[in-house]
């Protein structure tokens, strides 16, 4: 498994991360969190907590973060649980990372209705960058990921870095997007053709009004 | 074309905010109070008479769903309302646009179909890549509690209810009801064996119902405009409005929200631009998502696109997830890319699909490149076979149903590649 994400060695990620602790931003936000589920029901705030935690070493390290053992079991003791079971629950979900990535996590969706309208011009784009799928490149900027179907499959092909998602892309306008970040320019997000979210390219076949104004239809019901 | 005063989710393409004030001039939250009046099992009846049928695939009728919850909660067992907002079966975009630019539909929604089933709570569970969209879920719940729409004596009504919004976090298979149970109560999203139904212990053990964002969102509309304005537009069994969402190989994909049954010609037609290169051009359709057979072009142009019309296709309605392929499209890659979908989101659980997922998709693109033999295209389909309806959930039915749809009508493309590739070898060994 030469491609295997390379999970630094454990005397040293217990080094930097055996005293992890919630930020005092985070903090009030995991006790929010935990409030979500009924009493003796904390165990399913672990999914959320992890994401916080990921972003959490993500925002620490400059990267989209990841989960490093020692976190892990941090978060398994605040809820009672054992480590095993975060564990198992951290391995199981694709947006938990199990090892460290770059400070743009490039997440290309490669699903059928993206691979028909051109995902293979997006991956192309980010190898031209020197990118290889589930490796980060050499300056820790950009960690190349295909991933399944992200759900934007009416401005496909789509990639999703980081927290944006980046529609209707070509080989060129997904290397503009690439070129912005490197350059530490927040590129546009959305759809990367002049087009209103996942509404028909070059306007709305139905419910034009609403392009103009926040209309209310209710004055044209009429009694069924 | 359906009229745009019959359609609900207005605001599909977020031209408009989607924030309370601007959601309330719309015409959500009006008088939920009244709605909520008219009783329990009123609003049951309602939503069985309005014929609308569960839209996250399975086109299960909603009312009669609602109506199998308990109508007196045990003490210590609360009923739930899980709402599926897991979108991820590959075609699939329409949620999203509910939940980022209509979400007060949604939530109001789930007040009153929670109410209707007698439930304590609602939680929502979207997955977890769509951040921006949870962002706008979490803020409009919180809307919703500060306008005194949530929480104690919920819109006036004299009803106490809670939404919380749940994140996933990258798992196709907690789309399925139960695996999603599963995950909210903080395990690997593995699905349960049924019985016991979710309406009878499902979330901690409690009655929970799971449905779909869609069939929540429209609730409300329904019951503002009655039941016999939805039953109005469609065909019989299969009711109402349903919002399309076209992908592939047409000039202008979409999302659009059309009448069910509307023909898969006049929907492209209409707001798709037509075909890629035209009609001839085309190839064929997957109607429903990666999970439902693709139909070659011939049956499919002017099908009712509902789920009985599409059923009598060989195919499925699904969650109405359009992907169109025109004769560029190399189809048996096509469908060996969701073999691989399928192969990567197997939970792992039951054997025949952890191993039949895998070995499916090896097989599919050895077929792809043409490096098999033709014996392998009905071993391929016997395997099928063995996997289909031998899982505890339907994952494995629905990676082995696209596998059986580009057998059934592509299997001379499939031959192609085979002979060809055997005849190239035969003129190099000579």
């Amino acid at each position: 498994m030469a491609d295997a994400p390379q999970i630094p060695d454990e005397a040293e990620v217990r080094a930097r991360w055996g005293s992890f602790a919630w930020s005092a931003e985070n903090e009030p936000q995991v006790k929010k969190i935990i409030a979500r589920y009924p009493p003796g029901r904390q165990q399913s705030a672990v999914m959320p907590l992890l994401d916080l935690a990921q972003r959490q070493v993500g925002a620490e390290t400059n990267t989209q973060g990841w989960l490093p053992v020692p976190v892990m079991e941090y978060i398994g003791a605040q809820l009672g649980m054992a480590y095993i079971r975060v564990y198992e629950v951290a391995t199981f979900y694709t947006m938990y990372n199990l090892a460290p990535v770059g400070r743009y996590h490039v997440q290309v969706c490669g699903t059928t209705p993206c691979m028909l309208r051109g995902s293979d011009d997006v991956l192309d784009a980010c190898y031209k960058k020197g990118m290889k799928k589930g490796a980060t490149t050499a300056d820790g900027l950009f960690t190349l990921t295909e991933v399944e179907c992200l759900g934007a499959c009416a401005n496909a092909p789509m990639v999703q870095i980081n927290d944006d998602n980046y529609e209707d892309l070509t080989f060129d306008t997904t290397t503009a997007i690439l070129d912005d970040l490197a350059a530490g320019r927040q590129p546009k997000i959305g759809p990367a053709i002049d087009r209103q979210t996942s509404c028909p390219e070059g306007g709305p076949t139905s419910l034009k009004e609403m392009a103009g104004e926040n209309h209310d239809y209710r004055g044209e019901w009429t009694a069924a | 074309m359906l009229a745009d005063k019959d359609r609900i989710f207005t605001n599909v393409y977020g031209f408009q905010p989607w924030n309370l004030e601007s959601a309330r001039k719309r015409g959500d939250w009006d008088n939920t109070k009244d709605l909520m009046a008219r009783g329990q099992d009123q609003i049951i009846e309602d939503i069985k008479a309005s014929g609308l049928r569960g839209r996250g695939g399975a086109g299960f009728p909603t009312g009669m769903k609602w109506s199998f919850m308990p109508k007196e909660p045990k003490p210590g067992k609360p009923s739930f309302l899980l709402i599926n907002a897991d979108e991820s079966e590959p075609g699939s975009c329409k949620d999203r646009e509910i939940i980022r630019h209509d979400p007060h539909k949604l939530i109001e929604g789930a007040l009153i179909a929670g109410f209707a089933m007698r439930a304590r709570a609602a939680y929502i569970y979207i997955r977890g890549e769509f951040i921006y969209e949870a962002k706008v879920l979490f803020a409009a719940v919180e809307e919703a509690y500060a306008a005194g729409l949530l929480g104690k004596n919920a819109a006036g009504s004299g009803y106490d209810f809670d939404v919380f919004v749940h994140r996933g976090a990258g798992a196709y298979i907690c789309g399925e009801e139960t695996a999603q149970i599963e995950s909210l109560e903080g395990k690997k999203g593995q699905p349960r064996l049924k019985p016991p139904f979710p309406a009878g212990a499902g979330l901690w053990g409690c009655p929970t119902t799971v449905n779909n964002v869609e069939s929540i969102a429209v609730a409300p509309t329904i019951l503002r405009r009655g039941a016999a304005w939805f039953s109005s537009i469609g065909r019989e069994g299969n009711k109402g409005t349903k919002l399309f969402q076209i992908s592939g190989h047409v000039n202008k994909p979409c999302v659009v929200e059309e009448e069910m049954g509307i023909s898969f010609r006049e929907l492209i037609e209409t707001h798709c631009g037509g075909i890629r290169g035209g009609w001839d051009n085309l190839l064929a359709v997957i109607p429903g998502g990666s999970s439902v057979p693709l139909v070659p072009a011939a049956q499919i142009m002017d099908a009712p696109m509902d789920f009985d019309g599409l059923k009598a296709l060989g195919s499925g309605l699904g969650t109405a997830a359009v992907i169109v392929m025109d004769k560029s499209t190399d189809i048996v890659r096509a469908i060996s890319r969701l073999s691989y979908f399928y192969k990567h989101e197997s939970c792992g659980q039951c054997t025949p699909c952890r191993e039949g997922t895998g070995w499916m998709w090896r097989v599919m693109e050895r077929l792809r490149t043409g490096e098999a033999s033709i014996g392998e295209i009905d071993m391929l389909h016997d395997v099928t076979k063995q996997v289909e309806g031998h899982t505890i959930c339907a994952l494995g039915d629905a990676a082995a149903w696209p596998i059986q749809g580009l057998i059934r009508h592509f299997r001379p493309e499939i031959e192609r590649r085979i002979n060809e590739r055997s005849g190239d070898l035969a003129v190099a060994a000579e």
